[in-house]
């Protein structure tokens, strides 16, 4: 009887998570990194981070060091949620100034 | 001060460092291990777990070179939230994450700053005191991250917020008291442009 009646309560766990998602509708926008400008770190360890850790080519990491330096922010990367906090924590772990939001555009 | 890294050819860097400059390095090393504090571990050593199932803070640090080193995950700089409901968000989103992530990143930092400390340690000094001190390509990662932090926390403290407060502080007399502190900066700061650079040639 035990493997019989073991999946039952699975299937209602699945329904009601289904339920509750459904009802809380989550807008399907990506997240988005964002470097910040900071006066301190070196432009040339700026591009180095973005080459090391994003494994972007030197043309696209030096275009969003200049991005971050002139216009004070770039967006360097964008996903999920998940995908984001990552990449904020690594950029934290570099030094670099990140965050993360919802992209509204 | 000459703070010139050098790649060694089959990869790695190395630079010759007097005697002063072997111990600036050092003590601001050792001055950004106990800014950034023990870790969950050290503190409660009976229960070598704890530092697997310690929570992080959820409040960002008081010291402003902290917040520099640890800043919040989410808000925008520049533009402040628009609703008091975005602005609770966005706090408790960040203090969320801080909990989740701040302890590794005060790990990663003190492993860093004690990697520097541990390889000018194991320097053998020449007759005039100085070394020349060469660095794998790992150390040199470790390096630079050491540099880029110690850069982040003395600019903090000379409170270098933007591009323009930078230029003044080059400019600033011999007789100010900041003086020294921005020799290191600059200082520190070719150092690490140099460290970047054997690691992209």
């Amino acid at each position: 009887m035990g493997p019989v009646t073991a999946p039952a309560p699975l299937e209602i766990e699945k329904t009601e998570s289904a339920e509750e998602a459904s009802a809380v509708p989550e807008p399907d926008l990506p997240w988005v990194t964002i470097v910040h400008n900071d006066p301190v770190n070196l432009m040339s360890y700026v591009t180095y981070v973005f080459q090391t850790y994003f494994g972007y080519p030197k043309d696209k990491a030096t275009k969003l060091m200049m991005d971050v330096h002139n216009k004070g922010r770039a967006v360097v990367s964008s996903g999920t949620r998940e995908e984001m906090e990552r990449d904020v924590q690594a950029m934290h772990g570099y030094g670099l100034w990140a965050t993360l939001q919802q992209d509204r555009k | 001060m000459s703070g010139q890294f050098e790649p060694i050819p089959g990869g790695g860097a190395a630079v010759a460092l007097d005697e002063v400059e072997i111990s600036i390095i050092r003590s601001l090393a050792v001055q950004l291990l106990e800014l950034v504090g023990p870790g969950p571990a050290d503190e409660d050593s009976r229960d070598p777990l704890a530092e697997l199932f310690a929570e992080g803070p959820t409040e960002p640090p008081a010291d402003p070179v902290l917040r520099r080193l640890f800043p919040d995950a989410y808000g925008d700089p520049e533009g402040p939230p628009s609703t008091a409901q975005e602005a609770e968000e966005q706090r408790s989103a960040s203090s969320e994450f801080r909990r989740f992530t701040e302890n590794d990143l005060r790990a990663r930092k003190r492993e860093d700053a004690l990697a520097v400390v541990r390889s000018l340690d194991a320097l053998t000094p020449a007759g005039d005191r100085g070394a020349v001190l060469r660095l794998g390509e790992e150390e040199s990662r470790r390096w630079l991250g050491a540099l880029n932090d110690l850069r982040l926390a003395i600019g903090a403290r000379l409170e270098v917020r933007d591009e323009d407060e930078a230029d003044e502080l080059y400019r600033l007399p011999d007789s100010d008291p900041r003086k020294p502190m921005v020799m290191a900066y600059l200082w520190l700061g070719s150092l690490q442009e140099t460290l970047v650079g054997t690691l992209t040639a």
